[in-house]
């Protein structure tokens, strides 16, 4: 081992020898846009590239690639100097070495007074609850250790989360806000007391204020009373409204949230007469065009939807059949990352895709349904006529098996004409189904703001209850619930998470209560109700909506749990009473039987018949049953018959009309900050937005071509290789941003075309969310709410700091001598049914070409007792980007979030990250886009391992890389000898130790780290140990399986999978033994434990 | 001009510099020893706790099993403190009005539970499994020592990670049948030859793994 070192050390100093006196060859001269006369030049173009800088081989990339952090980035904005800092260093040495002697203080084990049932100290336990955004519920599964929630999981047993296989042992993915949600929870910016006009008061203060002020409000039969909700599901929330609407017959309900489904109700509305709520079942289709819409990461049901989706996409020598996916988009998404066919369009050329595209499927198809006369209305797009002919004849050969998908983002048009073709290709009831909206009360929610805003102008407004939501913050600019309207209101409440905007200029604050704390119900995306149930009693003085809206009610002191409860006790009796009545109408045809429902009663609980029992035991029985799994069964929203008709879209419609001179805007939540609300939560700000690597803000997307036109630069690095951007000015129908608007050049964006993420800007969102950003809300008006043309924009003044991980962490060979790297492979479908490798393939050496021992990491022989053989396999075909492995490892493994300051500098803690890499010349239109998540490889032959001078980073008998924090010392050689760049150092002290209650939310199997030490991806060895433990009590091997790490546990597609590499019958030796399987950098002779399966794609044949 | 130093301060110069020598051998043998001693590991000392428990009393005069108070020995990584209740159970009927036990009865009364002193306090980053040790034959004894003996509990070994090693790296020293796990007077140590060879095949019969496994870093460290 001493003697491998020796030599290890030669090569490094003649490495260093080599590259001292800049002998490295130069890179190209030239800034961003001298990318084309590389491509016409000698060397060989990228086939695969992270960032604009990368594709013109510009110095910022060479020196990224060269150094893992930038050069003196520790003297960067460092108030201590040099010399300053080493007599610092004296003094605190001295005082380091007397503070490692103290003893720890004893510490004391307070065990309970009554130990609960099933309580074990040390031994988590899961409860199933959800989370919901926008109304719509991510079913989940809690861990609470010592009653503190730690982790959430996907509930596995929801039927949102089984597909239609009944072996399926279910899906425990979420999506990356409920992820995030356990940091909320523990949050200390979070609303603590009910305050009035900021001052403390109990709550029982707002209970006596709240009934005089309705007892003066019950003559007029409420008609001052005004409440405002987000979109409402909850059956519970819904009952207690009308209720409350019973009793006060003159008070009213407004429903408002900035990503509202406005549009695709209008767009069904347009098509059928009524609203309604569309399904997909991807599990189904064979062909898919997406128009804008985001379903594999922004969208209701889409877990589900992602994971069908990528069902149908996991080619092995056993299945060869693969689905396609067509995108057409505004702006560039994870989903049109996905995609086999990309076009990118301007808003407002969509309608005229969509009508061409129409004509194309209706004539065609001998539809059930009389094809519309369509007015053709068409321009130009950017999508040739013959590609469209090509891609409506796929579409209609793959009739029935086909979906065709909307964004709500769309405008109501192109709903109502996607509700066109998927009846013309007659997929309506097989892979969409359509049934009543999921909203307690169905409403167009700028309408319902705009009449609220009348009343609150016409004087009508008394008291406005404003439960949950920002509506100050986010009500569109020319229907702006400000300042001067608000205060036109004798009595404000509002209920809400955080003292926010609206919070400020309200009367009253009540503190909300987050989801792991409160008693609820709600919608999944196919209607199934499930139950919110808390883990854990509310922190400070919280409150529910339930407990909100009880106080006017003449039960106003009841219980959150009891409210719930009474309510499905009650559906229980109404639905015996129903259901005796109804008996002479059940003869009827089963499939008009709902829609009756329905019709009587739009969106009540009894439009589903769940099976509530009406007698009092078995009702609690079937009542602890739903609890236990998390929902009602049998809620699902039944499927509805709606007939299409195409008579709404004769006439030309309004909106859109490409001929207006200027900008284009496109609005869209953010990816992860979503509307603004997930502001203040620091592990949501620092993950990288999947396609942009933007941490920490929001910027102005646009095109590399737009960039040239409004002369728009990268500068890179004042003093190191910081990513100052230009700014722009944006104006809009004479509204304009009052922040600086960074630009970012985004590959892939449409020419023309400004994409402006909303949820930043925040002035009052906690210490995390405060002045990150700008605040797009303050151009978006309720008329162009996701799209607008016609907005002038023109080169701001100043440039704009952006903390962009794009560039970090790169794999490329730092010494440029050779081809680029193969470090993303990717093979078209026929290429693969033909046998072909990849190209490119690189040789593998010999595993004894090497310094290291060549027996030492032989897994198959290790002799280890039980020997199991750790690894994981990565099917990069199913990874969508959605980044949810990332901010699972964070939860999972207590990771630290490190500020923007620090991300600029390269230094964000995650464990596993997800590298974006475009693909081919062309940085205006690639040809492609792909995501690898990157965690550590735990290699065999480790190179971080033998230049630790302290043994931190050893090997364990089962091939983990294990990383021993106390024997680190920080030297930092590991992570300059790692090829993969996955190990992460603390710069500082980056764990908050001092909030306490960030010490409740805290992994208790995962050490928490401290400055000074270096740390990596573990393969979750917590969870193996555990698995370990258990199977080794019962006597047995860990089955496949039992061990599900959390990025794997959190993968909606199932693409990474985790196991033991000596049992040739597990999952991930059967991947590993695929055709697709590649080591990353394997020429390096690394042996990496985690390997990846080869993307694929499937092109028609016929678009080239 | 005289001599600053007289001819027998050679002598004196000479066995300095010999001396520094064993100077410094004994400062670090004196450092390896402190670093050992109860002073710094905290073994044998006795920990005063709010109630006068004797394990010695209620293990050995009563014949108490570990596994009344210490219910999760077997199933969790830690091996539990009895609830207030379980004390509640036998001292509702016993010594039911003893002054010493008035700390118990005041936690039943008010629920607010007992703060007991931590005896064996392991550094956060060690993650102690009870269930696997007591599984694999690892006798209570063996690391607590003679419990039953202990009118006031203290901690029997030194807990440092070269004590945890000596097991890790031979099994076959300290393990004993799975059924005396919990016996007391049963040997804490396998010291003859036939003792280690009957350690040797329960340690093959209980399936536990090689010390190759047992001294991986992330066996214990997280």
């Amino acid at each position: 081992m001493s003697e491998d070192r020796h030599i290890n050390f030669k090569l490094m100093r003649q490495y260093i020898l080599d590259h001292q006196d800049g002998s490295a060859p130069k890179p190209a001269a030239g800034g961003l846009y001298s990318i084309q006369p590389l491509v016409a030049g000698t060397e060989k173009s990228k086939k695969y590239w992270r960032s604009l800088e990368e594709l013109a081989d510009a110095p910022e990339f060479r020196e990224f690639v060269a150094r893992e952090f930038p050069q003196q980035a520790e003297e960067w904005n460092d108030p201590f100097e040099r010399r300053t800092f080493l007599k610092l260093m004296g003094a605190s040495l001295a005082l380091a070495g007397l503070s490692g002697c103290a003893f720890q203080p004893p510490e004391k084990i307070v065990p309970y007074v009554k130990q609960p049932e099933e309580e074990v100290p040390g031994k988590a336990l899961f409860f199933a609850t959800a989370s919901s955004l926008g109304g719509i519920a991510t079913p989940l599964l809690a861990r609470s250790n010592e009653g503190r929630p730690t982790k959430v999981e996907g509930n596995p047993d929801h039927p949102n989360s089984r597909n239609h296989d009944p072996q399926d042992r279910g899906s425990s993915a979420t999506d990356i806000f409920s992820q995030a949600s356990i940091l909320s929870l523990y949050d200390p910016d979070r609303a603590q007391t009910p305050l009035y006009r900021d001052e403390s008061r109990t709550w029982s203060t707002f209970v006596g204020e709240i009934r005089t002020a309705l007892d003066e409000q019950r003559p007029k039969q409420g008609a001052g009373i005004r409440f405002l909700t987000e979109t409402v599901t909850s059956p519970t929330l819904a009952a207690q409204l009308k209720g409350i609407l019973t009793e006060f017959p003159q008070a009213k309900w407004h429903q408002y949230e900035p990503a509202n489904n406005d549009n695709a109700r209008a767009g069904a509305v347009m098509a059928f007469g009524q609203p309604v709520n569309t399904i997909y079942d991807f599990s189904k289709a064979d062909r898919i065009l997406s128009l804008d819409a985001d379903f594999l990461a922004a969208m209701p049901g889409t877990l589900r939807y992602a994971r069908d989706f990528a069902a149908r996409r996991r080619v092995s020598e056993a299945q060869k059949e693969m689905n396609r996916l067509y995108m057409v988009e505004t702006t560039p998404t994870t989903t049109g990352a996905s995609a086999d066919h990309r076009w990118s369009v301007k808003p407002s050329e969509m309608e005229a895709f969509g009508r061409k595209l129409l004509m194309e499927i209706t004539p065609v198809v001998r539809s059930t349904v009389q094809p519309p006369q369509i007015t053709p209305n068409i321009h130009a797009t950017n999508v040739p006529d013959q590609w469209v002919q090509k891609l409506a004849a796929d579409l209609v050969t793959h009739r029935e098996s086909s979906i065709v998908i909307v964004g709500k983002e769309q405008p109501p048009i192109i709903h109502a004409l996607t509700h066109l073709m998927n009846s013309g290709l007659l997929n309506v009831g097989k892979t969409v189904n359509y049934s009543d909206p999921l909203e307690a009360n169905s409403a167009d929610q700028r309408q319902s703001l705009q009449e609220l805003l009348n009343d609150i102008d016409g004087s009508r407004v008394e008291m406005l209850v404003i439960v949950g939501g920002n509506p100050v913050y986010n009500t569109p600019a020319d229907l702006k619930l400000n300042q001067e309207r608000m205060f036109k209101t004798k009595l404000r409440v509002h209920l809400s998470q955080y003292r926010d905007e609206t919070s400020e200029l309200c009367h009253w604050n009540i503190p909300e209560t987050h989801h792991l704390e409160a008693w609820s119900d709600t919608r999944a995306y196919d209607g199934t109700v499930t139950i919110v149930q808390p883990l854990i009693e509310p922190l400070y003085q919280n409150k529910s909506a339930h407990e909100l809206l009880a106080v006017f009610t003449a039960k106003y002191d009841q219980k959150p749990y009891d409210i719930i409860r009474e309510y499905w006790r009650n559906a229980g009796k109404q639905q015996t009473v129903n259901s005796k009545q109804q008996t002479a109408n059940r003869t009827a045809s089963n499939a008009e039987r709902p829609q009756d429902a329905a019709n009587s009663n739009p969106g009540s609980s009894t439009t589903t018949t769940p099976t509530v029992p009406s007698a009092s035991t078995d009702f609690e029985s079937w009542w602890r049953k739903c609890v236990h799994d998390g929902f009602v069964p049998g809620t699902a929203l039944p499927t509805k018959t709606v007939s299409v008709n195409g008579a709404n879209l004769e006439q030309p419609v309004a909106g859109g009309t490409p001929a207006i001179p200027g900008f284009e805007l496109v609005f869209r939540t953010d990816p992860t900050i979503y509307d603004g609300r997930f502001a203040n939560n620091g592990w949501l700000q620092e993950l990288p937005k999947p396609l942009t690597k933007l941490t920490w803000d929001n910027a102005a997307l646009v095109s590399p071509n737009t960039a040239k036109q409004l002369g728009l630069e990268k500068t890179n690095g004042k003093k190191g290789r910081e990513a100052y951007v230009d700014t722009v000015k944006i104006s809009y129908q004479g509204r304009s941003i009052s922040d600086a608007v960074p630009a970012y050049i985004m590959p892939g964006q449409p020419d023309g075309v400004i994409t402006l993420h909303l949820g930043y800007g925040r002035k009052r969102a906690g210490r995390v969310g405060n002045d990150h950003g700008f605040n797009a809300y303050e151009i978006r008006t309720a008329a162009a709410p996701w799209s607008g043309a016609g907005a002038q924009v023109e080169k701001g003044p100043a440039t704009y700091l952006l903390a962009l991980t794009q560039q970090h962490f790169n794999m490329e060979d730092p010494n440029f001598s050779k081809e680029p790297r193969d470090i993303y492979r990717e093979q078209t479908l026929e290429q693969y049914l033909h046998g072909e490798h990849p190209e490119n393939e690189s040789e593998m050496p010999a595993k004894d070409d090497t310094l290291y021992d060549p027996n030492l990491y032989d897994y198959q022989n290790q002799g280890n007792g039980l020997n199991y053989a750790w690894g994981m396999a990565i099917d990069l075909n199913n990874c969508i980007g959605c980044n949810g492995c990332t901010i699972a490892c964070q939860s999972e493994n207590n990771i630290p979030v490190v500020g923007k300051e620090q991300v600029v500098r390269s230094r964000e803690m995650h464990w596993i990250r997800l590298d974006t890499y475009f693909q081919g010349d062309d940085a205006s239109n690639p040809e492609g886009t792909h995501f690898m998540p990157v965690p550590c490889m735990h290699c065999e032959n480790a190179p971080c391992e033998p230049v630790c001078p302290v043994h931190a980073t050893v090997h364990s008998a089962e091939g983990l890389n294990d990383m021993v924090y106390n024997r680190c010392v920080g030297t930092k050689y590991c992570s300059n000898n790692c090829p993969y760049k996955v190990r992460r150092f603390n710069f500082f002290l980056y764990q908050d130790w001092e909030t306490p209650t960030y010490q409740l939310m805290r992994n208790p199997d995962v050490s928490v780290r401290s400055r000074g030490v270096m740390e990596k991806c573990t393969y979750c060895v917590q969870r193996i140990q555990s698995a370990k433990i258990t199977s080794e009590i019962e006597g047995r091997k860990v089955r496949d399986g039992e061990i599900v790490t959390a990025c794997q546990a959190v993968c909606p597609t199932e693409a990474i999978v985790f196991g033991d590499i000596n049992d040739p019958n597990s999952k991930v030796s059967k991947l590993k033994a695929e055709q697709r399987n590649y080591s990353l950098l394997g020429e390096l002779n690394t042996i990496p434990r985690t390997t990846y399966l080869s993307a694929l794609r499937n092109p028609n044949p016929e678009i080239k | 001009m005289p001599q600053i130093f007289h001819h027998s301060t050679n002598a004196l110069a000479k066995l300095t510099i010999y001396g520094a020598v064993f100077i410094l051998v004994a400062l670090l043998w004196v450092t390896a020893e402190l670093n050992r001693s109860s002073w710094n590991t905290g073994q044998w000392v006795e920990r005063q706790q709010p109630v006068q428990f004797s394990h010695k009393h209620h293990v050995g005069d009563d014949g108490i099993d570990c596994r009344y108070c210490h219910t999760s020995v077997e199933t969790a990584a830690s091996a539990g403190l009895p609830a207030t209740t379980t004390c509640m159970n036998c001292h509702k009927q016993i010594w039911a009005d003893s002054p010493y036990l008035e700390p118990v009865r005041e936690s039943f009364r008010t629920g607010k539970p007992i703060e007991w002193i931590r005896v064996h306090d392991l550094p956060d980053f060690a993650y102690f499994n009870h269930s696997i040790h007591v599984n694999k034959g690892v006798g209570c004894s063996t690391c607590h020592g003679q419990v039953d003996q202990m009118p006031i509990a203290y901690q029997a070994s030194t807990l440092q990670m070269e004590w945890c090693l000596g097991c890790h790296r031979n099994p076959e020293k300290f393990v004993r049948p799975k059924e005396k796990v919990f016996d007391m007077q049963w040997r804490q140590e396998n010291k003859t030859n036939d003792e280690i060879a009957e350690g040797r095949s329960l340690a093959t019969k209980y399936h536990i793994q090689p010390p190759n496994v047992l001294t991986s870093c992330s066996t214990c460290h997280r």
